[in-house]
This record gives C-alpha cells, structure tokens and sequence, in this order.
C-alpha cells in the first residue's frame, strides 16, 4: 500500500475506533470468523425461508435414515430432517451462546473493575460472594431458577449467565491489579485525571485481551451447557431445536445413527471457531502496541 | 513409522495390565446395573434397582416362576383357612442366615412385625392386613388377616417376603442397611456408594449346590451406551436395561446373548382428572376428549419409534399376554377420524394441554412420537421436561395436567392397579375416585378364587377405558444382554435375575 | 504481603459461612418435597411423616440451619438419608478419587494448554499456530460426554486397550487406577487444555509486544531466555487466574466426565443428592468444594504477587 493512497483515502485524523476496525479488516482469520457468524446468523433469522423442510414434522416410516437425496442430512430418531433442525437450530443455539455470555460480562466486568481498582473492602466483599457463588454448584442453581422463572430459553440464558459472571469478576480483578501498578497509570494520576477516567480510558483497554479470549471461549461451554439445561426442563423445550440438544440426544445412538451427531456438532464447532477467530482479531486491532 | 511403533507399544503394555486384571475374577459375576440402589435393607428400600441386588442376597418366603406361580422359598408349602383369613405356612428346615443364625417361624414373626412396625419401613402398606402372626411350631407359621387378601403371597414373593436374621437386625437398628444380612446366597461383603456393592457366596446356603460363583460384584453404570461398552470389553458379565437402540448391535455380536422379558410393569400417561382444581379447568376434563386423544394414538407405531420395538403395545395395567389381561377391552386401534369427530362433539376441535414429560431419554422420545401423532387428531400439546424430584412434587400437587409415567410392576395385577386408582391411594396422581371402579377394586382384594377375580378385573378395564384417568401405552420389554458363556439365565417376569443355576461355562 | 495473608485469611470462615447458608437457601428454593424424592416408588405417607420429622423438614429455615450447624460444630455432617451412611465417610471415600481425578486432568491440561499457547504465540501465523488453535477449539466445542463415550468406543472396545469405565483404588491395584483412571483425565483435561491455551496465547501475544520483551530482546538475550523468563512470567497472571478456577471446578466434581466413566467422585455425589434431594450430602460436600475454592483463589491472588512483585504495593 503505497503512503499516497493511504493519505486520499484517509484525510486526516481518525478515531481510535475507525483505526481499530481498519486494523481488524485487514486480518484474514477475524474476517473469516466474521462472515461465519453472519452466515450462521442468517441461518438463524431467515431459518423459515431456508429449511427444506418443517423441523418438527416426524416420519415414522423414516426414523434414523442416513443421508440421502430426500434428506440431506439425514434423519432423527422420530424421522425428524435433520437439515432443517440444524437451520433451526441455529436461533436456540446463538441465542443461548451470546446472551449468556452477554449477561456475563454486563455483570462481571463493572464489578471486577471497580474491585480490583477501588480494592479494600469492596474488593473483598465483591472476591468473596464471587467464591461463593463459585463453589455453589451450579445445578442447584439451575434447577432453583428455572422452578422461579419457569421452564424457558430465556431462565435458561440467564442460569448461564449468572452461573459465568463469577469468573469474569476475576479475571477483569486480577488484570487490573497488574494493569494498575504500571507506570502510565501513576503518570495519568499524577496528572489528575479522574478515577473514572482512568479505570474506563487506561485500565479497561487492558484488561480487554483476557475478557475476549474468556467471552469468546464461554460462548462455547453456555452453547453446551445449554443443552444439559433442556434436560433439566430450563431450556428450549422439545420438540423444539439447539445444537446441544441435539448433540445430547444423538449419543444415545453413535453406533447406529452418527449422523446425527456430526452435523450438529460441526455446526457448533465452526461456530466457535469463528467467535475465537473474531475474538483473535479484535484483539490483536485493541491493542494500542500491536500494529 | 516411529509413531506407529510407540503406538503399539503402548498399546501392547495396556493390554497386558488390562489381561492380567481379566484373569483373576474368573470365578466372580459382574453385573452393571442402570443405577445406584438405594438402602440394601429388605423394609427400608424402596427401587426397582435394588431388587436385584436382594434377589442374591435375601432369600423370600415365596417366589415367583417365568409364568408367575407362586413356588417355594423358604417355605415349603401354604394353606388358606376356610375363610381366607389366615395363611399358615410350612418353613423349610435347616436353613441359616448369613450370621449362622436359625431361620424358623420366630424369625418369620420378628420379620413380619418389623415390616409392619419400623419407623420409615415401605412395607406397611403391604401388609396393612396383616393383624398378627403366630408361632404355631419352630418350623409352622401362621399369618392372620382382618380380611381375606388376594395379593398377600405374591407380596411376600417381593421385599415383604425377604427375611433378615433377627440378631443382626436387633443389633444395627436403623442402620441394619449398611450391614445386611439374610439368608440368601451371598452375602453382603462391601460397598463403595456409586461405584460397587460386592456380595460373597454364603457357604452355609440351603441351596449351595445351585451356586456357581465365589462374588457377585454389582456396578452402577448409568449410561446405556457404556454399560454395553463394559460387557463388550469384558468388564461385565452382565447388563440390565440394554439400551432399545442397541439391541440389533448386541443381536449380531456372536459373543453376547440377550434377553427380552416382557415385563410386569406399564407404560401410560395419567390425567388429572380430580386431583386438584386444575381438573375442572384442563380441556381433558372431557372424558371425549381424553378417549379422542388415545385414539389418535398408533400404539404399535409408538412401540416401533420410541422403544425401537421392544414392548408389547398395551391399553391395561397388565400386558397382553397376561393371564391377568381383561379380554373384554382389546387394544385399541388407531382411530383419527374418530377422534376428530369426539372433540367436534365435546366442542374443542384444537384442544391443547401440557404434557408433563421426566427427563429420561426414552421419556422425551415417547412425548415428542405422542405430541406428533395427537396433533394429526387436532391436539395441540406442550411438552415439559420436569426433573425427577421437580415432577413428584407437581404430581403431588396435582398442578399438571397430564403426566408420562412409567412403573415397573408388582406380580400380583393389584400392585399395578389399586395404589393408582383407588380412591385417595397415595399413588393415585389422577385423583380419580368413581364408586364402581372402587368397589370392585377393594372387592377383588378380598377375592382368592382366581375365576372370579378375573371378572371383576375384566369389569375394572371397562371402567376404565370409559373413564380413562389413565392412557396406557405399552408395556416394556425388559432387556438383559449378557456373556454367551453364562447359561442358566432364568427369565421371570419381574425382570430380577435370579443367581441360583447361574454358571459361567 | 504477611498482613494481607492475615486478612484473608480471616475471611476464609466468613466466605465459608456465607456459601453454606447461600446452598441451605437455594436448596430450599428447590421444588420437591425431599421426604417424597426419597420415599421411593411406592409413596406411603407414613413413611413420608417420618422422614419430614427425621430432617426436620417442618421447621422454619433457620431453624434447620441451626441444627445443622450446631451439628457441624460437634463434627457431625450428617447422614445421607438414601443410603444412610454419614456424609462424613462418603466424603472422605470420594475426596482421594476426586482429587486424583482432578490433579491428573489439570497437570494434562497446564502442560498441553500452555506450552501449545506458548507456541502458537511465538509462531504466531505460522502453521503451528493453525494447528495449535484448531486443537484448541476443537477440545472446546468437543462437550465432554461426546468425547468420553467415543474414546470408551474406541479405546475399550475397538482397540481393548483400556478398561471402558470404573475405578480401581490406587492402594488395590496402581497400575489399574491408572489404566481406569486416564481416559477421564485426558477428557477432563482436554477440555481446560483448551481454555488455557487460548488465554496463554492471548496474554503472551500481549507482553511479546510490551516494552521490557522488547528491552530484553535489544539486549541480545536468546529468544527462548526472553520468551521463558520475561514474557511469560507476565503472561501468566490470567493463566494463574484460569488455572486456580478450572482446578476449584475440577474439585468440585465433574458431573459428565465421571457419569460417563463411573467415576465415584464427588461430581456423581452431589449431582445425585441434587436429583434426590439427599440435603445433607449437598450441604457436606458443598463445604469441602467451597473451602477448595476459597484456598485456591487465595494461591491465585499470591501467585500474582510472586510473578508480578510490583503488585505487591
């Protein structure tokens, strides 16, 4: 890229934001993660227009069939198209994956900011019912909620949700214990900036590497855990599909039906890879050293 | 070149270790089991697991054949008195506990108050008729009743029947559990919860001849898929409850055998028909309306889909091919058009409810092959998964409106019958109480002749596939697969494996 | 550093206290009545009774926990009321399997997750790091039952190499144990490996950038000196974070990986007393696990102060 048409395209100065974004284009893996996860988000909004068939509509006649012409990807153990509940399946399973780990980091990070910047005794109220909830098992949990909130995707999302936040307060603590004794912290306090200045404009971007690689890899255990949560009764209820659920009924029969595992398991495993590829990318264009 | 060669090498080392540990339990039965039971004392237990580990371990009064007659155990032989209100009953001689202790008519005695007495003991019910016994001589004992009871010697061909040696019992108190004893073939030698329970022969057993084995190991393995794993590697002898969808895979193993039991116990979905407010207000308070709903149902084809063909399709508390089925209500076949013409007269044409579904794999096969078939009928049903614990407590409550639920099956029909329909019975979920199904019900309690019992069953499936408080769907196969070297496998109906004359060629 | 030791230690009772009255309320927020869980298929109501007035199940909650931890104090966990045996001993019999378990899946995970981190960072592009990443998601995506039933498949069936499930005590028979007790491990540890391979690779990517790496390196020093004692000293702060909170999890009993291998650990214990409303046991075990917790998020916070001394201010 020659230096003249960097300067027509980009007459002068721009925001940190719009150089992040450019810096995250250029990456090859980031933009492949990202046009997965549109795909994969199209499947989801446009299921109804895509699925070659009803994903609920059972064929007795046709239980546990491999791939074929008529079903591509073959059918379930109640002669379900497994295609179809793939595509559907999509939305229970995004669903599940991004909102949870979204309550997550809308819970965890404020608080373990505030812990590890503010510290004494807030920090060691906020670290202490964070290893409470921690060693509280999570079944317990899951099952109180979905009595509470009734038998849902959205109580399920939530029991998630709740059950992640915990680590993300300590991770986002602990980074900031590190990030707080660096030398540009001392500097931009010498400098009067305010507390909430420096936690949001010098603290937050550093802790941001960890909490990617935490978000992107939690979207992959909430869209597993969501699975066994349907079990309990907490989250998309049968007939309905996710992947997990699939997956969880499919082991029942990798013997004889492996199809049925192999889609919805290589649907959640590219999905993860291309959250991580994202979450990779977006990292690395963060960084304010990595250019 | 290299990989391949550590590859085998590694493979060679646990091979060896794995042989080794192969050899040395030739004379031990390994039997994995689909859960944990629960406590190994004959009044306290309570599951159907746990009956198995007390068919080695706990010697019955009586016992029951292939073709569920009554036969002998530890008594000889048994007489009604002319007003069927007390059983005397011959004890075989001869016989010891596992602590050297005598069996003999004041064991019986000790036994049978304790069942009757015992804080937490589950077999009050069971014996609620039983008034009293009496010590006739050291080998004579006499049961008496406050009125005749129909079911009482298949009751104590089950736990109510077991007897445990009476010092023992007096010594451990309510922990007897942890350390029981009895008089059957093996005796109980250890446990580690969740992991085994271990049984070593008796050599005092009356019976010694018909044993073949020096330990029974019981092994929890909860997951269908790698308990068949375990009997396919040669870790278990023995599998109960063999995943349906795996029975063609063991049919084709020329190593392994299989056993298909039909079992005692039914299949259905209960209705909440007078449990609790709820039953004014659900759509299925219609008797058309629930008839409509079995008759959108292919029984043959859910036995096809969802049990992979391994049961028997049913509409009683009773399969049919028991002698207990009433003939007079056959199964019914599907009918939608039927249905449809039911709800057009009950005024609901979509008729929609929520279906109470526990968590178990089969269980959500069964609701989502139900919810399909109905909605053909014109029903639109909501499946809800509800935990184990989750759904007692609802059932209890009668804040459902229908109800999967299976039970495993009592010998005698009145186990699967009077507890569920009965009015008030504490099992009775459906809350149906109707005055002719109750006289009959506590009629045929009292009735020993066996014709004429017969008749009031055959009255009670006609009130109830009028009623129907409960759909039956089918009732299982019980499936055992098992090491083609071991023979003498005798498959009784109530699907508890019997270890006299099991031997390992 | 000896005062803030001192302090939280203090808190160690407190936190602890919290947890088990966190637990005692959530269970009974739990819909079911425990004495109509255990009473077995046959639900005699006089049985029933009994059990509500054996677990006191008719007095208000604080009351309950009173009794309880009055009990406690007097070293009584109580008994499990399925299969009547105290929870004590179930507790003492499971903690070695789990904790064998648990060590064993964490020792695999830290060595493939962090040096395959490591790799991928300093090869960062290159086919390694591809490889390295693919693995990792791979184990992530990969839910811990599918894997263990295809390996028992494979391994124990296909192959005959290992036993399909089950557990062998290390004092019976070591070679066995180990034989039963690797293919869970490697599960186990598979999944974690993931986790902090992608953490490791992230912090390493972002200290290989930082300005005394880059000191280090202007001075000359051999790569592997500056990748090793420099950059990944830094790096590990959320490793050590991860690390402590995957070994807290692993202790606490993994419910699927010892479901599926028959593993007697603590994961099966608790999932069973949950289902079967067994209060006592959830209570007992939940105090072992927590305490885990606690200690080892105290090792982590000192583990930042040992590798990171300016935190220490």
């Amino acid at each position: 890229m020659s230096a003249t048409a960097d300067i027509a395209s980009v007459p002068r100065e721009r925001s940190p934001a719009q150089r992040a974004l450019r810096r995250l284009l250029r990456r090859r893996g980031a933009l492949i993660g990202l046009a997965l996860i549109v795909f994969f988000l199209l499947l989801a909004v446009a299921a109804p227009y895509l699925a070659p068939d009803d994903p609920l509509k059972t064929n007795f006649l046709l239980v546990r069939k491999p791939p074929s012409g008529l079903h591509l990807f073959g059918t379930d153990e109640i002669g379900r198209d497994v295609l179809s509940r793939v595509i559907w399946g999509a939305r229970a399973t995004l669903l599940a994956g991004l909102v949870s780990v979204t309550i997550a980091i809308g819970l965890g990070v404020p608080l373990g900011l505030v812990a590890g910047y503010v510290g004494r005794w807030f920090d060691m109220l906020i670290s202490r019912l964070s290893d409470a909830m921690l060693a509280c098992p999570p079944l317990i949990l899951a099952i109180a909620l979905a009595y509470t909130l009734g038998p849902s995707l959205s109580s399920a999302m939530i029991a998630i949700g709740v059950t992640y936040t915990p680590i993300f307060v300590r991770l986002t603590r602990a980074q900031v214990l590190a990030v707080k004794v660096e030398d540009y912290i001392e500097a931009a306090r010498a400098v009067g900036n305010s507390h909430l200045r420096i936690a949001v404009r010098h603290v937050l971007p550093n802790v941001i590497p960890p909490l990617l690689v935490q978000a992107t890899v939690s979207i992959a255990t909430a869209i597993i855990a969501e699975a066994s949560l349907s079990f309990l009764g907490l989250g998309q209820q049968p007939p309905a599909p996710s992947w997990g659920s699939m997956l969880n009924v499919a082991k029942n029969y990798i013997d004889n039906a492996p199809w049925m595992a192999v889609w919805p398991g290589l649907s959640i495993f590219l999905v993860v890879m291309s959250f991580n590829l994202l979450g990779d990318g977006l990292r690395d264009a963060l960084d304010p050293r990595h250019r | 070149m290299h990989l391949k060669s550590w590859v085998s090498r590694i493979g060679f080392a646990l091979g060896v270790v794995v042989g080794l540990a192969a050899s040395a339990h030739a004379q031990t039965l390994r039997i994995g089991l689909a859960e944990d039971p629960d406590v190994l004392d004959p009044t306290q237990a309570r599951t159907f697991v746990g009956r198995i580990v007390f068919a080695a371990m706990c010697d019955k009064l009586v016992d029951i054949d292939e073709n569920l007659k009554i036969v002998p155990q530890l008594a000889t032989s048994w007489e009604w008195s002319a007003d069927n209100k007390a059983l005397t009953m011959k004890l075989r001689q001869g016989v010891t506990f596992q602590d050297g202790e005598p069996f003999n008519a004041e064991a019986v005695k000790f036994n049978i108050e304790r069942h009757k007495t015992m804080q937490g003991s589950n077999r009050k019910a069971e014996l609620a008729l039983v008034t009293g016994v009496d010590v006739i001589d050291p080998s004579t004992v006499r049961l008496d009743l406050s009125a005749p009871f129909a079911p009482l010697l298949a009751t104590l061909a089950d736990r109510a029947g077991m007897m445990v040696s009476p010092k023992a019992a007096q010594a451990a108190g309510d922990k007897f559990g942890a350390q029981p004893v009895c008089s059957g073939p093996f005796k109980f030698a250890e446990r580690v919860a969740q992991d085994r329970i271990v049984l070593e022969k008796y050599p005092g057993y009356w019976n010694k001849d018909a044993i073949h084995f020096d330990k029974v190991i019981y092994l929890p393995v909860v997951d269908n898929t790698v308990r068949l794993a375990n009997l396919q590697s040669g870790q278990l002898d023995f599998i109960e409850r063999l995943g349906t969808s795996d029975v063609q895979g063991v049919e084709r193993d020329s190593r392994l055998k299989i056993a298909k039991i039909v079992g005692l116990g039914y299949q259905g979905i209960d209705f909440n028909v007078g449990k609790s407010d709820i039953a004014k207000t659900t759509v299925l308070r219609d008797p058309r309306v629930r008839e409509a709903f079995s008759l959108s149902l292919d029984r043959d084809a859910i036995v096809q889909v969802a049990m992979d063909g391994q049961a028997v399709a049913g509409d009683q508390w009773v399969p049919p091919n028991s002698p207990f089925f009433a003939k007079n209500v056959p199964v019914p076949k599907r009918d939608v058009a039927k249905a449809k013409a039911l709800l057009k007269e009950a005024g609901v044409t979509n008729p929609s409810f929520t279906l109470m579904t526990p968590t178990t794999n089969e269980a959500q096969k069964l609701g989502q092959v139900v919810q399909a078939m109905a909605s053909e009928a014109g029903f639109n049903i909501k499946l809800q998964s509800t935990e184990f614990a989750t759904s007692l407590n609802l059932a209890d409550k009668g804040e459902f409106e229908a109800y999967i639920l299976e039970w495993s099956g009592r010998a005698d029909p009145d186990g699967n019958l009077y507890n569920f329909l009965a009015c008030g019975a504490p099992i009775n979920y459906t809350g149906y109480c109707q005055p002719e199904a109750e006289q009959l019900l506590k009629a045929q309690r009292t009735t020993l002749d066996a014709a004429e019992r017969q008749q009031m069953f055959d009255k009670i499936a006609a009130r109830e596939a009028a009623d129907l408080p409960i759909v039956y769907l089918y009732n299982r196969y019980w499936l055992w697969a098992y090491n083609k070297k071991l023979t003498g496998v005798r498959e009784v109906p109530d699907a508890l494996l019997r270890v006299q004359g099991l031997k390992m060629e | 550093m000896s005062g803030f030791l001192v302090r939280r230690l203090a808190t160690i009772l407190p936190t602890l206290l919290f947890v088990t009255i966190l637990v005692f309320g959530l269970q009974q927020l739990l819909p079911g009545d425990p004495a109509v869980a255990l009473s077995g298929e046959d639900r005699d109501p006089s049985v029933i009774a009994y059990l509500h007035q054996k677990m006191h199940l008719d007095d208000p909650l604080p009351v309950r926990y009173g009794y309880w931890l009055r009990d406690l104090a007097h070293g009584d966990f109580g008994e499990s009321i399925r299969i009547q045996q105290p929870v004590l001993g179930l507790i003492l019999e499971k903690l070695p399997v789990t904790a064998q378990l648990a060590s064993m899946a964490i020792l695999i995970a830290i060595v493939i997750g962090v040096s395959a981190g490591i790799v991928s960072a300093v090869k960062k592009d290159s086919i390694w790091d591809y490889g390295a990443n693919l693995f990792a998601l791979w184990g992530l995506s990969t839910p811990n039952f599918w894997l263990g039933i295809m390996l028992i498949l494979l391994v124990a069936v296909k192959l005959g190499w290992l036993p399909a499930s089950g557990y062998v005590s290390p004092a019976e028979d070591l070679r066995a144990n180990l034989a039963a007790m690797i293919m869970p491990a490697f599960v186990l540890g598979n999944s974690y490996a993931a986790v902090l391979m992608r953490h490791t690779r992230s912090a390493m990517l972002q200290v290989l950038n930082a300005d005394y790496v880059r000191t280090a390196r202007a001075k000359g020093l051999d790569e592997r000196v500056v990748v090793l004692r420099h950059a990944l000293r830094n790096a590990l702060i959320p490793v050590i974070t991860l690390g402590a909170l995957s070994f807290g999890e692993l202790l606490g009993g993994t419910v699927l990986t010892e479901s599926v291998f028959t593993i007697p650990g603590f994961g099966k214990l608790i999932v069973d007393a949950v289902f079967n409303r067994d209060y006592a046991v959830v209570q007992g075990v939940v105090l072992f696990t927590a305490t885990a917790y606690i200690v080892l998020n105290l090792l982590a916070d000192l583990g930042y102060f040992l590798v990171n001394p300016r935190m220490r201010g």
